[in-house]
């Protein structure tokens, strides 16, 4: 099912055109702000020396920081009184990034949301509940207005009481969520408890953090949901970026609205087609907050075309934020990867936490798993083994020894919004 | 010979190293009114596991799991001793000439004999070679 067949499906040469046209449209619209049009004179660069898509690579990158340093409002290409909404990011590390929104990026917004909607099978007469939180993170909101755009029944229950939701699952028909994978799992672990179960659940939306295809087949054997990948960032208006199609294996991003480009985060030169590196994105379409070559910090890879679904090309699903990774006596940890393993293992239960010392000058890294209760026969030592079957199995995918420490299940904190699963108490090197 | 009426269920409990654990396992036994005959804790580095023979198995195990504990039920056999010296020889003699090893043993005094816990390798063996030295094995039904 498509929401917007012609742009969903815009390849080759009428999307080059369309990209380029919008392209040249989004270089007037940065040079109202004060700060890209200080940083194209000094990179000697004019609107004009654009004459292909090609020719993007010229351009400056903008990274978080720079929108940092203009906080509030120095990211604004129009005035405030034609801005009709601001969301701010958490602003974990330092300043938060305030992006604003015209009334035609809201409605851009929520087209790109309509057309994930469609395209994992959502339609009037579905019923969806968005348990992510509302206020300022852009989840809440963002897919909000598009649910209600291809008319599905919307129940803005938020986050937290997380019987009550089950109830509404249960009470309402509710026919599709969208949470974090956490909370879904959270989700799973109290429907279980409370010895019900959720007959009219057909879809899961989950995003806003990465996320394992070993997590994926215990949302989806548990939820029995057909489980799908959401991706998206505040500064891009937030989640509907990219979203899996019911053929999975990648995400489909909108190319009519966002111009995509994979660098090496070091060298910051493009990659090699196909080959994994940072994702840089530039929006073809923002009104109150244009950007060039935004770098995200996500890893992935561009997907060779050609999706039996018909959409342009994808994005691989991401493994992570650069920001989230670990450096562990010298070696690069995802969260993400460790979360692979341990949720493929039948012995691990719910959740896990990983905390990082540095003890001697060498960093240490321990993982407080949950035990998963049928697996337990009352001996030490298969216990013992259960703890070496999860250590070796952590080290031949991250090559790194690891302490594994078995707690009780549900002894370690759960999450309703983002996980935060890695405490780093090394401080600073210096 | 007819053996399972001396497998006697003891209840095996998964808990961190943590102070407060055995203190939270013993109140809720006190509650549901489980009396604990004799118990042991095992220990590795990071968690063990406290093992308990009770009155009321089945109680204890319904309480402990409604509470988040991991529980299970491991077979061990209960054997009369002699509370004088030679009593544990007795009995340990006649298991290792039989080749029947002990993975642990705990025991407790009751109000007659002392009565030796013991968790083997192979409990139908360990029941039928007691038997025949005239050992006394306690029936699963007094701990019911």
């Amino acid at each position: 099912m498509f929401w917007n067949k012609k742009m969903e499906t815009l390849q080759g040469d009428k999307l080059a055109v369309l990209q380029h046209k919008r392209l040249t449209w989004t270089l007037h619209q940065i040079d109202k702000v004060p700060f890209y049009h200080q940083r194209l004179k000094e990179a000697g660069i004019s609107a004009g020396d654009i004459r292909s898509l090609e020719d993007v690579e010229k351009l400056p990158f903008t990274n978080k920081k720079d929108l940092q340093g203009g906080y509030p409002f120095g990211f604004l290409a129009v005035p405030l009184n034609q801005v009709v909404r601001i969301h701010t990011t958490s602003g974990t590390t330092g300043k938060p990034t305030v992006v604003g929104y015209t009334r035609q990026d809201l409605d851009n917004w929520s087209e790109l949301i309509a057309r994930n909607l469609t395209m994992v099978g959502l339609a009037e007469g579905d019923v969806f509940q968005n348990m992510v939180n509302y206020g300022l993170f852009t989840g809440g909101l963002g897919f909000h207005y598009g649910a209600e755009k291809i008319g599905l029944t919307v129940i803005p229950s938020a986050t937290g009481n997380t019987k009550r939701q089950i109830e509404m699952i249960r009470d309402f028909g509710v026919t599709a969520i969208h949470c974090t994978p956490s909370y879904a799992l959270h989700i799973a672990e109290v429907t279980e408890e409370m010895g019900v179960d959720l007959p009219s659940l057909k879809v899961g939306m989950f995003g806003a953090e990465a996320w394992s295809e070993s997590m994926r087949s215990e949302l989806q054997r548990r939820l029995k949901v057909n489980a799908f990948d959401s991706y998206g960032l505040s500064e891009m208006y937030g989640p509907g970026v990219a979203f899996e199609c019911p053929e999975k294996e990648g995400l489909h991003i909108w190319h009519d609205c966002l111009l995509t480009e994979i660098i090496d985060p070091k060298s910051g030169e493009r990659v090699a087609e196909g080959e994994r590196g940072e994702l840089v994105i530039t929006p073809l379409v923002k009104e109150a907050m244009p950007l060039i070559r935004y770098r995200t910090g996500d890893i992935t890879r561009l997907i060779e075309d050609g999706c039996p679904c018909g959409r342009g090309q994808k994005i691989g699903r991401i493994t992570g934020r650069s920001d989230d990774m670990l450096v562990i006596r010298g070696i690069n940890v995802f969260p993400s990867q460790i979360e692979h393993v341990l949720r493929s293992l039948p012995e691990v239960g719910d959740q896990f936490m990983v905390i990082i010392d540095r003890i001697n000058y060498l960093d240490e890294m321990t993982i407080e798993v949950e035990m998963n209760r049928e697996y337990f026969s009352g001996e030490l030592r298969d216990l013992a083994k259960v703890q070496h079957k999860i250590s070796s199995a952590l080290r031949d995918v991250l090559g790194l020894r690891t302490t594994i420490k078995l707690v009780e299940p549900g002894s370690l904190p759960r999450f309703e919004g983002k996980a935060k699963r890695v405490i780093d108490r090394r401080g600073q090197l210096w | 010979m007819e053996t399972d009426q001396y497998v006697i269920k003891q209840i095996s409990i998964f808990s961190e190293n943590r102070p407060g654990r055995l203190a939270a396992i013993a109140q809720a036994m006190e509650e549901e009114k489980v009396n604990i005959f004799a118990f042991s804790i095992a220990e590795a580095d990071q968690f063990g596991v406290v093992r308990a023979l009770v009155n009321h198995t089945e109680k204890a195990h319904k309480k402990l799991t409604s509470m988040g504990f991991i529980v299970s039920f491991t077979d061990v056999i209960a054997v009369r001793m002699r509370d004088e010296p030679g009593g544990l020889y007795a009995i340990a003699k006649v298991l290792g000439e039989a080749q029947i090893n002990i993975d642990y043993a705990y025991a407790y005094s009751g109000r007659d004999a002392a009565v030796l816990i013991l968790r083997v390798n192979n409990v139908k063996d360990a029941i039928t070679t007691l038997l025949e030295h005239g050992v006394t094995l306690i029936e699963n039904s007094f701990f019911r």
